[in-house]
């Protein structure tokens, strides 16, 4: 279990576990509640480099289809494939589903929210 | 927070932990847990939905008949007592105001259900409040306020509604009820009207009450449910589950700009009857306009509406009025306008999915139907 108080968070909603210059990236629980049930996700490439602020995939719910901004900016290291064949697992366990992990530079990462401003952000909900 | 309505039932959502949606300026469920699983519920076993959000009007009278053949696309005044009817609210243009369902309650006595977004659209062309209307016996009632309506929806929704405690006095008995007909019957000493209609592709009921019984009648559906599989289902699976059973939502598969026959209404249309609104229009209706088709294709990626259908030299040839990735058949589906040419089963076209052209097959509607 991710102790969602050690992780960092986004506006767009994507949470942020750093393990030395590793960001592990996904969405919260509060965005998979907003989605519903997901039904399809599309990744970067491992290999590919990724802006902080921009596109960098898409998470399709039954009901719409949610963009996936990176968080930060960096060389995409792993997928997870596993949430690609079983999109469902994001609104199973949206705190364990990771997304993708980017090599960084950790000090973008003290830059993101942390756990009281995000939930201060989505009025109580994480 | 908002202007936006809510339901007698609204409570009842709240606590079941439901997420709630605007739609059609209520604030209505959209799901409780899981929209999937909310629909595959109904497909396998049955689902409740509140959907007190629709409009219903009465018209009583000895011209309520003729009254309503004038105002309505299909033949009306044949029905008999005990039936229901679909039929449309045409413009004068013959486009679709509002797509209805018509209950013949009595000779001079009919209930009329439309969509809640277009309540006030429909009031008008009934001319409700008006009572009585110019030259006939016909008083036209807008009950909407008075009244909330339950669906039970799926293969068990009828042991459900017969072993629902506090429901009696039903005949016709629901075993001897056939679809798109309705029985007379009571909940806890109220009168209860259960119609043999639904927006699923399932069997199953819409139950019409007065808001002060609607959260006991519903408590009871879900105790009685429960054994059976029965599950709260919100709007989600309400839209996933109709578009399966290709039937069209107004503001996507109908609107004021497009006539019955595009959206393969044309059966619903009396043109041999005498005149009514939006006839003339209708008669001389050009063949060459869009046709509504559905679309099957592969993979995960949905269609939405808005998107481009585009042939195979990549033009744009129509637009997709609503789409998804089906719960039930595993593959994207979607109904989209095309030029008659392009519409028969078979034909290749492609989706513009975002930037990502992705080929569909041109399938007969519905997509899914039910097997019992």
């Amino acid at each position: 279990m991710t102790d969602q108080n050690t992780l960092k968070y986004t506006a767009e909603h994507e949470w942020v576990a750093l393990a030395g210059d590793v960001a592990t990236v996904g969405i919260t629980d509060y965005a998979a509640d907003k989605l519903g049930d997901v039904v399809y996700v599309d990744l970067p490439a491992v290999g590919t480099t990724v802006t902080a602020g921009e596109v960098c995939g898409e998470i399709e719910s039954t009901k719409s289809v949610g963009e996936l901004y990176a968080p930060l900016t960096g060389e995409v290291v792993a997928v997870n494939d596993a949430v690609v064949d079983d999109p469902a697992s994001v609104n199973g366990d949206a705190f364990g589903a990771w997304l993708v992990k980017i090599q960084v530079d950790p000090a973008d990462v003290e830059a993101l929210m942390d756990h009281a401003a995000y939930v201060a952000l989505t009025g109580g909900e994480e | 927070m908002s202007d936006l309505r809510t339901t007698p039932l609204h409570d009842r959502h709240a606590a079941l932990g439901a997420s709630f949606t605007d739609f059609g300026g209520w604030s209505m469920p959209v799901r409780y847990t899981s929209d999937l699983a909310e629909h595959h519920a109904v497909r396998t076993a049955a689902g409740l939905f509140d959907i007190s959000h629709m409009a219903e009007f009465e018209l009583r009278g000895a011209d309520a008949a003729s009254t309503l053949d004038r105002l309505l696309a299909g033949r009306i005044s044949t029905m008999k007592v005990g039936k229901a009817k679909y039929s449309l609210l045409l413009n004068e243009t013959g486009g679709v105001v509002d797509d209805v369902i018509v209950y013949r309650r009595g000779a001079d006595d009919f209930l009329v259900i439309s969509n809640a977004g277009n309540r006030t659209l429909v009031a008008a062309e009934f001319g409700a409040p008006l009572t009585p209307s110019a030259g006939g016996d016909v008083t036209i009632s807008d009950v909407s306020d008075d009244y909330a309506l339950i669906a039970v929806q799926g293969p068990r929704a009828r042991a459900i509604v017969e072993s629902t405690a506090g429901i009696a006095e039903v005949a016709p008995a629901l075993a001897d009820l056939g679809y798109y007909a309705w029985s007379a019957g009571t909940f806890a000493g109220t009168p209860l009207f259960i119609a043999r209609t639904g927006y699923t592709g399932e069997d199953g009921f819409e139950l019409l009450v007065p808001n002060a019984s609607a959260p006991a009648l519903w408590d009871a559906l879900l105790i009685a449910g429960e054994p059976h599989g029965l599950v709260p289902a919100g709007l989600a699976a309400r839209d996933t589950l109709r578009l399966e059973a290709g039937m069209p939502l107004h503001g996507h598969e109908l609107s004021a700009g497009i006539l019955p026959a595009q959206a393969g209404l044309g059966r619903v249309v009396a043109l041999d009857k005498d005149d009514f609104t939006g006839k003339a229009a209708v008669a001389s209706a050009s063949a060459d306009l869009p046709v509504l088709v559905g679309l099957v294709a592969e993979g995960r990626r949905a269609g939405r509406a808005g998107y481009a259908v585009l042939d195979a030299a990549g033009t744009a040839v129509g637009e997709i009025t609503s789409g998804v990735l089906s719960p039930t058949l595993g593959h994207p589906i979607a109904m989209a306008f095309v030029p008659p040419a392009l519409a028969d089963p078979g034909t290749e076209l492609f989706i513009d999915v975002r930037g990502t052209r992705i080929s569909a097959t041109v399938t007969a509607l519905p997509f899914y139907r039910r097997t019992a």
